[in-house]
């Protein structure tokens, strides 16, 4: 049947499993506006205030899922505001399909109104991208931006469309939804090499990060861990892939990560690396991380083997695939010493905030809002103290629920990608979990919350202070509070009325559960601004470029 | 710092190019020359890149331009295993005529033509390998070098 593009667009989008997509109209996209408002019983179309709470919705909808994540913006600033988000899901290897539209053809080049060469500005942060130069292109352009953005390791891909492609038309053959090409298996000597290398160890550890979430390999992860008794610790990319409360999970490794996690990493002499990538807030000190440990990677990019630390034995794969096969190999063992050594470090070492009901301490704010919101609740952050206190202290219990900006650290992400998952899950509690400084960076996206009636609930951190670049003065710049206590005014209450929505104010934890127990029954946002000490910093730290031997723990 | 010459496979689109490029850009790969050039297919173009780096680092690069969509292989090219070459022109003053000869015979030995004759200046003309071309460089630099231009690389696999 003949259709022209933007209808072509609609078909392909529904054809991929597409029912959400959140976007902002504007002059290039009018006829693919169109086509949404012929098709809106098709495709639920979530207009943001601003297109990169589009591009930041798109990406929470997919880390609240696990499927690809769209967005839509106009051409030139439209396009343009995508930019941070687009980059945001490539550094967490996040599936999004991003459309922009662009100016005709003919007015390609010319600096035309609204024109800006958006396929140039985002080939760093894409997977791929596309210029649609021929409607014919445009179904199969499609199919294959849901293909990468979702094959193998995940990311997102930009399709920009010149406005007179979203008008002609051509014959549209329908197809279905993209088949995924499972990647490689391991082979049975790289199978049997890492189980040699695990039952030769006496002191192994595991170290995991977002590829066991993206593979949801938590199950078979669990089983390695607990058949050959080797115990782990995980990136802020994989909060719930295994909770917690696991005896053999030591919890979060890294700058802020525990301080038993840290001294495991060090003495172990195996450590193997799943899913995750020695980022420079993992292995402050890449020289020195895992000094005595022979280093097992196994990832699904190749390009990260010995990328950011050379390692011992690499196998390329998913995470779960390999898992999978793995275990039959590995024979069942006990490292008795390994483990009393590492109780011991927990107890001795592990950072202890102290509760004091009276004031609002960071980490009971979180424990109360993870105590009331339920263990199925969704956790959305923002970026900075507020994010390590909620990545520390939040407990989560599987995956899909710990929403964060782990590697391009995106203040600003946490309302946006909040947006995305309670739309994804109606039914689930989506808590958003922000500071003073990143809620001020796109809380203009009340407006989105309050229209849709999305109960939101978000909970400010408030130290009126930028906390964690002020931490880093208090501590390595002697106090030179530069442009870190700017001194605002901001009432959350009237702020939040302003909007729509409701707002509440509390100062200690009493105040806390009645405010968390009012808007746990609501049906449209609230934002509670918990009022927190400037002083309060998050422990323990390795500060960059450091080790074990720098560990700040008061 | 080593060089290494890698013959890279791409899909002939419109941007492919920059995408290559913008790849060693953002991870810092210092490139010494770039040249795309046709192949027998048309969908298909063929660059060939000379990088320096070491070994972790030439990892890397093929693997990053593996990971680009349009990039369909990589090889990695030894000068001894391949045939590759490239072109100099070379521009040198050349005032008397005992200079003149001096450059003359120089360019013989090193099989370069000299392909312009100024009054007060030669070009001279060289295709060799790399490493020729980097010799021939290095003791014609004991004239008087005006302007130097290199074409960058192009290589095939025996």
């Amino acid at each position: 049947m003949v259709k022209n593009g933007s209808e072509i667009l609609v078909e392909t989008l529904v054809e991929q499993g597409v029912d959400t997509i959140f976007g902002y109209p504007g002059g290039a996209v009018l006829n693919i506006y169109d086509a949404l408002y012929k098709n809106s019983d098709r495709i639920h179309h979530i207009l943001t205030a601003h297109e990169q709470g589009a591009a930041h919705a798109a990406d929470g909808y997919a880390r609240a899922t696990g499927r690809v994540g769209v967005c839509l913006a106009t051409s030139g600033p439209g396009a343009t505001n995508l930019v941070t988000g687009i980059a945001t899901a490539y550094m967490d290897s996040i599936p999004m399909v991003a459309i922009t539209g662009n100016v005709g053809t003919s007015l390609i080049g010319r600096d035309s109104f609204q024109e800006v060469y958006i396929a140039g500005i985002t080939m760093p942060i894409t997977k791929h991208n596309f210029v649609v130069r021929h409607v014919e292109e445009l179904a199969d352009i499609v199919r294959e931006a849901f293909r990468i953005a979702s094959s193998g390791r995940p990311g997102p891909v930009l399709i920009d469309i010149p406005k007179d492609i979203t008008s002609a038309e051509c014959e549209f053959v329908p197809g279905h939804k993209v088949e995924l090409c499972k990647v490689c298996m391991a082979t049975e000597e790289q199978l049997r090499t890492v189980a040699g290398m695990i039952e030769q160890a006496e002191r192994p550890m595991i170290y995991y990060g977002g590829g066991v979430e993206t593979a949801d390999a938590g199950a078979a992860l669990l089983e390695l861990m607990k058949k050959a008794d080797i115990p782990s610790a995980h990136t802020m990319m994989a909060i719930g892939c295994i909770p917690d409360t696991e005896p053999l999970s030591l919890g979060l490794v890294g700058m802020h990560g525990t301080v038993s996690a840290a001294w495991a990493v060090e003495r172990s002499d195996l450590l193997i690396c799943i899913g995750a990538r020695f980022s420079d807030r993992v292995a402050t000190n890449p020289r020195r991380f895992a000094p005595k440990a022979k280093i097992v990677h196994i990832d699904i990019d190749d390009a990260e083997i010995n990328k950011n630390i050379g390692v011992e034995y690499a196998v390329v794969s998913d995470a779960d695939q390999f898992l999978q096969a793995l275990l039959p190999y590995v024979q069942p063992a006990q490292h008795t010493a390994w483990r009393e050594q590492i109780a011991e470090w927990r107890r001795k070492l592990d950072y202890v905030p102290k509760d004091d009901d009276s004031v609002l301490k960071p980490h009971q704010v979180i424990e109360v809002a993870s105590e009331m919101a339920g263990s199925d609740a969704i956790f959305a952050t923002d970026v900075g103290q507020h994010q390590l206190w909620a990545a520390q202290y939040g407990g989560r219990r599987r995956i899909h629920q710990f929403i964060t900006s782990g590697g391009l650290g995106t203040m600003g992400f946490g309302y946006g990608a909040a947006i995305g998952a309670q739309v994804a899950c109606p039914d689930k509690t989506v808590i958003h979990i922000t500071g003073d400084g990143s809620f001020h960076m796109n809380l203009n996206e009340l407006v989105t919350t309050v229209s849709y009636g999305l109960p939101v609930i978000t909970l400010v951190m408030n130290n009126r202070v930028l906390g964690m670049v002020r931490q880093w003065q208090t501590m390595f710049y002697e106090k030179r509070y530069s442009s870190t206590d700017p001194g605002r005014k901001t009432d959350y209450v009237k702020l939040a009325e302003a909007f729509g929505g409701r707002g509440f104010r509390v100062t200690n934890i009493a105040e806390l559960r009645a405010a968390l127990a009012d808007a746990l029954q609501r049906t449209g946002p609230v934002v509670i601004d918990c009022v927190i000490d400037k002083d309060e910093r998050v422990l323990p730290m390795i500060p960059a470029g450091g080790t074990v031997d720098d560990i700040v723990a008061d | 710092m080593e060089k290494y010459i890698l013959s890279v496979t791409v899909q002939n689109n419109a941007g492919v190019l920059a995408r290559v490029s913008s790849l060693f850009g953002r991870r810092g790969y210092n490139i010494d020359s770039l040249t795309v050039s046709a192949t027998t297919d048309p969908r298909v173009s063929r660059m060939s890149i000379i990088v320096q780096g070491d070994q972790a680092i030439l990892e890397q690069i093929i693997k990053q331009l593996l990971k680009l969509e349009e990039v369909m292989r990589v090889d990695h090219l030894l000068e001894e295993e391949s045939c590759c070459s490239e072109l100099v022109f070379v521009k040198l003053r050349a005032e008397d005529g005992g200079m003149r000869d001096d450059i003359r015979q120089l360019c013989s030995l090193y099989d370069a033509r000299i392909v312009e004759s100024a009054e007060n200046s030669l070009i001279a003309e060289l295709s060799a390998v790399p490493s020729r071309i980097d010799a021939f460089l290095d003791v014609i630099s004991n004239f008087e070098v005006l302007e130097m231009s290199r074409s960058g690389v192009t290589a095939i696999e025996k």
